[in-house]
């Protein structure tokens, strides 16, 4: 079964997003992402300081599978990524939604935020994807 | 074993060297410009090289021993005919720097393959000179590229590739320094055309299209896609990777395409995979003529072929290789085309397409899910194993890996990725019916044995020189070189 945490919310590209306060906001990709990848082996994850654009692409994960962009869920500016993670890719794969995250960003795009699914939005999309 | 783990000091073989002594050849060379170490070959006797490389052979999974339908990819037979003709002494050995006048039998052949693809692909001028698939798709956006700056149209940073394009195209675009906007498929197969025309702006340089598609099927809607990507001042790419599904059937240059390359060694039969050098001919309309990569052979009024290099294709976006691609492999192209002749081009388009369809249609029957079931094939297709993934845990890879067991050359997995657990099938127009019974024999026992005895599936293979490969060391630990000690 796939996991998914009640308490972060989702893009519809497979992303999670966890509020940390102060503006601070925490992106990884979800349990079902990951297991469709299958395996990565490789993570690139934008510069700290970047600005990132919602629905724009900022970092490439690849799979045994494929390569695959990620999507910045907000618009903002990356703080701190995930060194561990690209030294050890297999992370994302284990522990997607703590060890495996990818990047922080500071963001006051409310309207992006407001966008994203929620739990029960996510499992629907989820759902009909299964369909 | 590597012919370095056999190497014994002081071991050769004699039958090979030179009959002349090395002493007497290197005379000549200055002290400064000979090697003082010893070369880093393996010390070998014939024998054992004889045996290292035959066992080697015949490891080989190959279009020579296997049916081989991997989608997107046309592994199709190469007659040996081509290989035998291209072979002649006077192509073979034929020098690039040598004079015109001794050179007019290869350029009346190279040119006459300029106008035979000019032909079937519907354009209006042709280069041959790129090395392959990867650096044609490059000629083609540099040269819409060039043609937007020769405008002065400078706004033009993005290119918009379809989900359901040939994979290489949005690296193309990057590799040219354009941004990449994906356009979605609709559910039927086809280009979205409402996300097209939300893309459309200002700063598209182009778009660029396999059709058919990745996904086995035919664009329905290219003369409207052409006319909105043209009203909004783009230019139309076509990947040539499916040309083999439509080949003397319908030209890209009649859909509205600006340029295309061809994948010679795809649809006209060159080695490849492994097996090639490629070759990707570029071919453009009218608007892209004058930068043609160059040299681009001539025909002058004495009917004396010659090179056209940048004096007479001035805005030429350049060189792309030393002399002219790969001679060797166009020489074999043009040798396949005209066994063909006009007659037989359009029969590989309907062998090509009727086996798919077959394939398609008896794998349907056999309680396969097809992702486009309602869609005829190209000349491949997408079969989805989402639901025997779901309900006996036996995925793509695993179906697979069976195949080669039961002596199959896998299809193309997980690719297009934009449907889950899928196989892209392409069995080209030279297997008989009788190889794709057999292949419809070996998915059908896979699938019975994945519902029955799902160990066994996830196991394979059992009789390859390896197992299961370990994908994710091998795509971390890359390492191909042999080191001395």
């Amino acid at each position: 079964m796939t996991m998914i945490p009640d308490d972060l919310r989702y893009t519809k590209d497979h992303e999670w997003v966890r509020e940390e306060g102060d503006g601070e906001y925490t992106v990884g990709i979800t349990d079902h992402a990951q297991s469709a990848l299958g395996d990565l082996v490789f993570v690139e994850l934008p510069e700290v300081g970047a600005e990132v654009e919602a629905g724009v692409a900022c970092c490439v994960v690849e799979s045994v599978k494929a390569a695959s962009d990620v999507y910045s869920p907000l618009s903002g500016e990356v703080t701190e990524i995930n060194d561990a993670l690209v030294e050890s890719p297999e992370l994302g794969n284990s522990d997607p939604y703590t060890e495996g995250w990818l990047f922080r960003l500071r963001s006051d795009d409310t309207e992006a935020l407001d966008a994203l699914l929620d739990f029960d939005e996510y499992v629907d999309l989820l759902a009909a994807e299964e369909d | 074993m590597l012919i370095f783990n056999y190497s014994k000091a002081g071991r050769k073989t004699g039958s090979q060297s030179p009959n002349v002594s090395a002493d007497t050849l290197l005379k000549s060379l200055p002290a400064n410009s000979l090697r003082k170490s010893k070369l880093l070959l393996p010390e070998v006797s014939e024998l054992e090289v004889v045996r290292h490389y035959t066992s080697l052979s015949k490891k080989n999974f190959s279009i020579d021993t296997h049916f081989y339908p991997l989608g997107s990819c046309t592994m199709k037979y190469n007659p040996r005919i081509c290989n035998e003709l291209a072979m002649l002494p006077g192509f073979l050995n034929h020098h690039p720097y040598a004079p015109l006048q001794f050179s007019q039998g290869l350029l009346q052949s190279l040119y006459e393959l300029q106008e035979m693809l000019k032909e079937v692909s519907g354009m209006q001028g042709i280069s041959l000179t790129p090395m392959a698939g990867a650096q044609g798709e490059f000629a083609g956006v540099a040269m819409i590229q060039a043609y937007h700056a020769a405008r002065g149209d400078t706004q033009r940073k993005v290119i918009l590739v379809p989900d359901a394009a040939h994979g290489t195209n949005p690296a193309t675009a990057m590799m040219c320094g354009y941004q990449v906007k994906e356009i979605p498929t609709a559910e039927d197969g086809d280009v979205d055309i409402q996300a097209l025309q939300a893309a459309l702006g200002p700063d598209i340089a182009g778009i660029m299209l396999t059709n058919p598609s990745t996904l086995g099927v035919f664009e329905r809607h290219i003369h409207e896609i052409a006319d909105l990507v043209h009203q909004a001042g783009g230019l139309l790419y076509y990947d040539g990777a499916n040309m083999n599904a439509i080949l003397g059937k319908v030209r890209p240059g009649d859909m509205g395409f600006d340029v295309i390359h061809m994948n010679l060694h795809k649809t006209f039969s060159t080695p490849h995979g492994g097996g090639g050098p490629g070759a990707g001919a570029v071919g453009v309309g009218e608007r892209l003529l004058p930068y043609l990569p160059v040299p681009v052979i001539g025909c002058n009024t004495d009917n004396q072929y010659y090179w056209m290099t940048e004096q007479e294709i001035p805005s030429s976006i350049g060189r792309l290789s030393g002399f002219m691609g790969n001679v060797g492999v166009l020489i074999r192209a043009y040798i396949y085309m005209r066994l063909l002749g006009r007659a037989g081009m359009p029969r590989i388009a309907e062998f090509a397409s009727l086996n798919a369809n077959y394939l398609q249609a008896k794998l349907k029957q056999l309680g396969f899910d097809m992702a486009y079931p309602k869609r005829r094939a190209g000349h491949e297709f997408v079969l989805t194993l989402k639901r025997q993934a779901k309900t006996c845990g036996v995925n793509a890879m695993a179906f697979a890996k069976r195949l080669l067991d039961k002596g199959f050359h896998a299809p193309t997995t997980y690719f297009p990725l934009l449907v889950p657990e899928c196989l892209l099938i392409e069995p080209t127009e030279t297997e008989s019916k009788g190889e794709l019974d057999r292949f419809l024999e070996a998915m059908a026992e896979i699938l019975h044995e994945a519902e029955t005895n799902a160990e066994l599936v996830l196991g394979a293979p059992y009789s390859m020189p390896v197992q299961r490969l370990d994908d994710v060391r091998a795509a971390k630990e890359l390492d191909l070189v042999w080191k001395a000690d």
